[in-house]
């Protein structure tokens, strides 16, 4: 299914949305994998919906998706697989919602994290946001709830929030699926690459943290060669974080790798739409 | 030593080498990064101050004293809508399921050479257990469900656990048991999946084991059927309704009771521990999307939990048939076990009928009023009502409902304890696999299955012998 498309209609929405085909739980032969988190309560589900097709019940309470729920759809001629997390706050606790998001973000290796944010309620959704965007490299922020955050007066300046987190950032309303395409771009585009994130990292306050960091790291390297995100792996073990400790001596840590991972078709060079 | 160990000791001396408390510089960090971020990319640009309708409706929805009363007050108007709107559209529906369909499907089974069994077993049996399930449950779920989601989609059910939060915390269990209890009122199994956001073990083991306290979906009709048989008769027609809701709304309340004195009882005896703190977030009223929430409500909720009625319906309506026309020594299996319990059932304030209608439900509670007149027809050998031995039949008013059950030696002790044991009984086949599921133990999930009969079979005990000292 080629067609070829004027330069101008790349940048349309219209046509992007257009480019859309929902899969609901369709989920074969996908090539990347989307990782839907966010705060309790900011719409995940919402953007999931508009995104698959699916129907995932909605409701207006914290806590409402406790599993993971999955479903895809085919954009570009990709076709992605999306996975809803549940909300949370933080990826620092140990309740079984966070490890549910935190496990799915660290092993399964998504190619794309969107991280939903509520635009009214900016300052204390971040903090989830500088979290996952320790754990990964590839990260789409979509502030949703814009029409509510307008109804109080709140403006968001996404261009330069974009620019001080370095991941694509998209203003949404996804109960009125405005800002959908937009979003769909962002995914496409770190998914194939053509976007390379440079996400904020936190400004350590201890230089002596920094190098305990490193000196874990390069250990973690050489006994589980395959895993992503030493880093935060190392930080865990320094924090003490029992779980972490217990996975890493029964070389668990592998095992919680593979079960989250994903099958794809294996990559092959991806060009934009 | 391996790596592993290695990597851990090295971890564990780095941990006391930088000697900081880790967790609290990063916490800090991240606090202090995002709030520079959000600082720097969001403004109020027309100055206008954010919207005061939510805070004021706040006051009044947890308000210290209101809250309560308001809550019980919404509860009861929805009660009310269920139960005024859902009379009319079950007699339709029971008209056409009953009083059309039965008669051709019994007529073409007939002339299809079926023996008299078979059609006794399929369209007594079967059919008619599945048609009376859609008439009594559908109508009123259609309506019930559109207007809980309502709630949930205004953002009310947060203020429900805001307003419990501290009557849990006092129990010794989470807050967010709140959550859980609620929406085991829709659904035990799913109130059951919905414990998972609670944090620790302990109390996430107390919100499941209690979670059955929470009248569910299946249990409303019978709930609302006797109660408006024993109290809305007693009043005049205008009023029947709101007592009949009022009714119904203390048999909840007084499951919200039995789930605070329940998890009390486990949270200082085998489940002792500490309430955890947590913090709720307040959403903000959202206008509920109405199209939407009727599509999700009638396809997520009602046609799913309908369905699964259907399905257990089926295979109890064939045993309903069964034991009320084999007969053992001249006398039908159902007979015998009611003749049986009878003396046991009495002290309880029951009957065997009512026991032995339960026993057939397990697999759904939603039959369990169905199963309880056809037997009392059948052991009371009413003759007048109802198409014969072991068939389910529809009552078109209340009124012959009552008949039956007076016939069948009913009181207001009968009705009043077939509420509570209606409340407090096991699970549903469906909430005991999905505990095991959740807990993966098969001892808590016998907890959970017999510490609520045992309860239900004491406090009948308890109200009976009341009722019969004050009484006679």
């Amino acid at each position: 299914m080629t067609h070829t498309v004027s330069e101008h209609c790349e940048d349309c929405p219209v046509h992007n949305l257009g480019n859309l085909t929902r899969l609901g739980i369709n989920m074969h032969q996908v090539d990347f994998v989307v990782a839907l988190a966010g705060n309790p309560n900011t719409g995940k589900s919402t953007v999931f919906n508009a995104l698959t097709g699916l129907r995932q019940h909605t409701g207006n309470w914290p806590g409402k998706t406790v599993a993971r729920a999955e479903g895809g759809f085919e954009y570009g001629n990709k076709r992605f697989k999306i996975v809803d997390l549940p909300g949370t706050y933080s990826l620092l606790s140990n309740s079984t919602d966070e490890e549910v998001a935190r496990d799915f973000i660290l092993f399964g290796q998504p190619d794309v994290t969107v991280i939903v944010v509520d635009a009214t309620r900016l300052e204390r959704n971040l903090n989830l946001v500088l979290q996952v965007l320790e754990i990964t490299d590839r990260a789409v922020l979509c502030v949703n709830l814009m029409d509510e955050a307008r109804r109080n007066g709140i403006a968001v300046d996404v261009r330069q929030l974009a620019r001080e987190l370095g991941i694509p950032v998209v203003a949404a309303s996804a109960r009125q699926e405005e800002g959908i395409p937009e979003l769909l771009k962002s995914i496409y585009e770190v998914a194939s690459g053509t976007y390379v994130c440079r996400p904020y990292r936190l400004e350590k306050t201890s230089p002596s943290l920094e190098k305990a960091i490193g000196t874990l790291t390069a250990q973690l390297k050489s006994e589980f060669p395959d895993l992503p995100n030493t880093r935060w792996i190392a930080l865990r073990l320094l924090e003490g974080d029992q779980k972490i400790i217990d996975s890493v001596k029964s070389g668990e840590l592998k095992g919680l790798y593979r079960a989250n991972s994903v099958n794809r078709v294996p990559q092959t060079a991806a060009t934009a739409p | 030593m391996d790596n592993k160990d290695s990597i851990l000791s090295t971890a564990h001396a780095l941990r006391y080498e930088i000697g900081e408390d880790i967790h609290d510089t990063l916490v800090g960090a991240i606090y202090h990064d995002a709030e520079l971020i959000a600082s720097r990319v969001t403004s109020r640009p027309d100055g206008k101050k954010a919207s005061t309708f939510g805070a004021t409706l706040d006051r009044f929805l947890t308000n210290r004293w209101f809250g309560f009363p308001l809550m019980f007050l919404l509860l009861a108007v929805v009660f009310w809508l269920t139960v005024e709107g859902a009379n009319v559209p079950s007699g339709m529906i029971a008209s056409v399921l009953v009083d059309m369909v039965h008669p051709w499907l019994r007529d073409t089974l007939t002339s299809l050479n079926s023996p008299w069994w078979l059609t006794g077993v399929l369209a007594d049996g079967v059919y008619l257990a599945m048609a009376w399930v859609i008439s009594v449950m559908l109508p009123p779920m259609a309506i019930f469900f559109p207007l809980f989601t309502l709630a949930e989609d205004f953002g009310y059910l947060p203020r429900v656990a805001f307003n419990m939060d501290s009557l849990f915390r006092k129990a010794g269990a989470h807050g967010k048991q709140a959550l859980s209890l609620t929406m085991g009122f829709g659904c035990n199994a799913a109130g059951v999946v919905a414990t998972r956001i609670i944090d620790s073990p302990r109390e996430r083991l107390i919100a499941i084991i209690t979670n059955n306290f929470s009248l569910c979906n299946g249990r409303w009709p019978t709930q609302i059927l006797i109660a408006s048989i024993f109290f809305g008769a007693l009043v005049p027609a205008h009023l029947a309704g709101i007592i009949t809701a009022g009714a119904v709304v203390i048999v909840a309340l007084l499951g919200i009771a039995f789930t605070l004195i329940v998890s009390w009882g486990l949270s200082h005896t085998i489940l002792k521990g500490q309430a955890s703190a947590f913090s709720l977030e307040l959403p903000p009223y959202r206008p509920p999307r109405l199209l939407q929430t009727l599509y999700t409500s009638l396809i997520d909720r009602t046609i799913i939990v309908l369905w699964r009625a259907i399905v257990f319906a089926a295979p109890a309506g064939a045993v309903i048939w069964l034991v009320s026309n084999i007969h053992v020594g001249g006398v039908t299996i159902a007979e015998l076990f009611i003749d049986w319990s009878d003396p046991f059932a009495f002290v309880l304030g029951l009957n065997g009928v009512i026991l032995l209608a339960y026993i057939i439900a397990i697999p759904a509670n939603e039959i369990v009023i169905p199963t309880v007149l056809m037997l009392t027809v059948l052991s009371a050998k009413l003759t007048g009502v109802g198409s014969g031995a072991g068939v389910m039949f529809e009552l078109d008013e209340a009124n012959a409902v009552a008949d039956v059950l007076r016939v069948g030696g009913w009181t207001v002790l009968t009705g009043v304890n077939v509420m509570l044991f209606s409340l407090l009984h096991n699970p549903c086949s469906t909430t005991i696999y999905t505990i095991y599921k959740e807990t993966k133990s098969v001892k808590w999930t016998i907890v959970a299955t017999v510490l609520p009969i045992v309860m239900g079979l004491v406090i009948c005990f308890a109200v009976a012998q009341a009722y019969r000292l004050v009484v006679g």
